[in-house]
């Protein structure tokens, strides 16, 4: 069985939480104590139904203004496959946790109420989306019990969104009509709809095939711990430790180790459970190599003729998260696969209109929630990838470095 | 060389998939923070968890100690089990005694004799007193409403409480590990692992865990609706009639508040298959404690506790 990370997006009371727990209710993942224990929030507090919205909404805050506000994970396995949920906040002033929530998935489902078309946040969490790269996009037209399962108001959504979403980089698209309210095509296929012919969410979700979105071409292995036994037994042992984030990595391969560039051989892939015959992504694995080189964290381990860009200077996208604006000038700590560098903003390109896409350059920061083009001057070489050939090594995050918070996220462009 | 369990060619199974990050999660700390150390309880969460330290450095030993928050009210197997894990792996053992606390006055019983929350402030003075800045725990984000809010990397203030509300954004598997002096951080490699998970992975790994895990025949009373084993912690009033049952524990937290469930589950195999039809979650089928409050695991969280 394989395992599936979707999340949801879209804009505020669109029906995110209410879809999952729909979900989770007619997939019968719910267990019985957690069915009474939302019915009976729902009855004290007068809702006419059970609110399967609560199922992910489980902070006090949330239930008592009934939006999400952080990403809550849910797990399900039918048959087929097993799923991580993230069903995240719709609301603008969360979108940090919309995106860490999506940064991950592998398919991004966007909800748009039937009653009022594509919003601002709607257009704005698809952009993020097809920005993050999620592989596959799901548009669900939700709450089409209110517009009397109207196949003209579908067809004029499902029209207006492959116009927007092909000014994006989407790659796969489906357009669902659903009621997460009352289950159509959630889990079964609807009765109410019989003008739409494609599959129910689920099914769709089952058969969605993710095994080649990942890239098994370019062969890059970030250090992550260097293990030295410091025992009389095993004295000269000496293995590189991480998670393969590209390619597909075999013993006897000739290799590059970056940024010293020092070539050698890899001698062995080594796991607790004994050594393998090849390793790709995301398997943690311990990787030997037949030469004595110098070799610490952050460093990274790939193919003589195919590396990724040795470069002190980033071109990105930036998604800001932070209450105190992005300047030409700051300077923050930068988290690049399992490097650690300070970076200096060098320059602010653009801002980016959600709504038009339009590149505003002559603003001069970047303020909450907005996306912008930045170049940046690192301290040390990034082993910097195009985050659209790789998104292990192509993503970093910013961290201010008074408060330590985690401040932007950064998708890399360019580099030279 | 050993067949790697993966489905399609180049597609990971889900358990290895959930393995190689919570290995991957397990590195990034011992090789960003200072003073880590591992929760170790000798329940089967924990229990999972020293098993993937000890894969994750291997050969070398586990670079970090493991801490366990007694709160006195043990099952003895569970006890005799952690020392003898310990000793298997090879890591050295942390113990902050609740008992010892209440003896000098750092807590007070709670009327209802639980520990669950006095636990709280014990936990956060031996992290101090060790001077541990990051505690990974076996908490999974399927257990309960609240943790499945949680960030793999929690972020705590000076006082370890959690802000649910403010908590840092977490992209791709890129953990920001900064705290300042006093802070701290709270990581839980299995936040994605489900208890089916958890059994799956113990079958499939030949993983031992305490004897109390599977069925076998105890003395037993009911009280509100679950089953409790007599034991020196935990004993029946006088209205409550004493039978003998075939049971198993879920989980095994303080033995004064943890029931068992009827189950004819020897093996792990057996328990897999039983936990994969259950209708109940493990917390509200064994936890006495858990049903106080509707955000009673949120409050506690506030407080300090993972
Ligand atoms: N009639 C109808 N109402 C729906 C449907 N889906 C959701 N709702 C209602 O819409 C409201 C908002 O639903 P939520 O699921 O909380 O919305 P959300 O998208 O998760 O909102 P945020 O997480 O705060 O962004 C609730 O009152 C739901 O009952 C639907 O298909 N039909
Ligand atoms: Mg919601």
């Amino acid at each position: 069985m394989d395992l599936l990370r979707f999340a949801t997006a879209g804009s505020v009371d669109d029906g995110k939480s209410t879809l999952i727990g729909r979900m989770l209710y007619d997939s019968k993942s719910i267990f019985s104590d957690q069915l009474e224990s939302i019915e009976r929030t729902s009855r004290d507090r007068g809702d006419e139904y059970t609110d399967l919205a609560l199922l992910t909404d489980g902070l006090r805050a949330e239930r008592e203004q009934g939006i999400t506000i952080d990403v809550a994970y849910r797990y399900f396995a039918t048959p087929k496959r097993k799923f991580i949920i993230a069903d995240t906040p719709g609301h603008i002033q969360y979108t940090r946790n919309m995106v860490t929530g999506a940064s991950t998935a592998d398919v991004a489902i966007v909800l748009v109420d039937a009653r009022k078309g594509l919003v601002e946040q709607s257009r704005r969490h698809a952009f993020l989306v097809s920005l993050l790269r999620v592989p596959h996009l799901v548009l669900a037209i939700n709450k089409m019990d209110l517009v009397d399962w109207s196949e003209e108001v579908y067809e004029s959504i499902h029209a207006e969104f492959v116009e927007f979403a092909a000014k994006l980089d989407i790659t796969d698209l489906a357009v669902i009509p659903v009621s997460a309210l009352k289950g159509d095509n959630v889990v079964t296929r609807s009765s109410n709809m019989p003008w739409y012919e494609g599959p129910a969410l689920m099914h769709h979700l089952e058969n969605i095939h993710i095994a080649s979105d990942r890239n098994l071409v370019d062969v890059r292995f970030p250090v992550q711990y260097v293990i030295r036994p410091h025992q009389n037994r095993s004295h000269d042992y000496r293995g590189y430790a991480g998670q393969v984030a590209g390619g597909v990595m075999r013993p006897g391969d000739d290799v590059l180790v970056l940024p010293s560039g020092l070539p050698s051989r890899i001698a062995s892939i080594e796991t607790a459970d004994g050594p393998l015959a090849e390793a790709y992504a995301p398997m943690s694995v311990v990787v030997r190599l037949e030469d004595d080189v110098d070799i610490s964290r952050g460093d990274m381990i790939c193919r003589a003729n195919n590396q990724p860009t040795v470069s002190q200077d980033i071109d990105a996208m930036v998604c800001w998260m932070s209450d105190k604006p992005l300047r030409a000038g700051h300077k923050l700590a930068i988290k690049h696969t399992t490097r650690n560098a300070r970076a200096l903003v060098k320059e602010l390109h653009y801002e980016l209109n959600i709504n038009t896409l339009h590149r505003n350059s002559g603003v001069d920061d970047l303020k909450l929630n907005e996306i912008g083009r930045v170049r940046l001057r690192t301290t040390s070489p990034l082993l910097a990838d195009e985050y659209r050939r790789n998104r292990q090594t192509g993503g970093f995050v910013l961290i201010d470095e008074f408060s330590n918070s985690t401040v932007g996220a950064g998708m890399i462009v360019g580099a030279d | 060389m050993v067949e790697n369990d993966k489905g399609p060619r180049y597609n990971l199974t889900q358990l290895k998939a959930l393995e190689s990050e919570a290995v991957y999660i397990i590195r990034e700390v011992a090789a960003e923070l200072e003073r880590p150390a591992l929760l170790f309880s000798g329940g089967k969460d924990s229990i999972v968890m020293l098993h993937l330290a000890a894969k994750a450095f291997a050969p070398a030993p586990v670079p970090f100690p493991v801490m366990h928050i007694d709160t006195g009210h043990n099952f003895d197997e569970v006890l005799e089990f952690r020392d003898e894990m310990v000793k298997r792996i090879g890591v050295h053992l942390v113990v902050g005694s609740v008992q010892e606390a209440i003896d000098r006055g750092l807590v007070q019983e709670e009327p209802n004799g639980s520990r669950n929350r006095i636990q709280t402030p014990v936990l956060l003075e031996t992290a101090e007193k060790n001077g541990f800045n990051a505690l990974m725990g076996g908490a999974r984000r399927d257990e309960e409403k609240a943790r499945a809010k949680e960030r793999v990397f929690s972020f705590r203030d000076e006082f370890g409480q959690w802000d649910p509300k403010n908590q840092r954004p977490e992209l791709w598997n890129l953990y920001n590990t900064k705290v300042q002096v006093g802070e701290s951080i709270r990581v839980f490699p299995i936040s994605n692992w489900t208890e089916l998970d958890i059994w799956s992975y113990i079958a499939h790994e030949g993983i031992k865990v305490p004897s109390i895990y599977y069925a076998h025949r105890r003395e037993v009373f009911e009280r509100n609706g679950m089953l409790f084993g007599v034991h020196r912690f935990c004993t029946p009033h006088a209205s409550e009639r004493v039978f003998t049952e075939t049971v198993r524990y879920r989980t095994v937290g303080d033995a004064s508040l943890t029931a068992a469930v009827r189950s004819d589950a020897a093996t792990a195999d057996q328990v897999v298959a039983e936990v994969a039809t259950t209708r109940i979650t493990e917390r509200g089928a064994t936890r006495g404690d858990d049903q106080v409050s509707e955000a009673a695991m949120e409050d506690r969280k506030k407080e300090g506790y993972f």
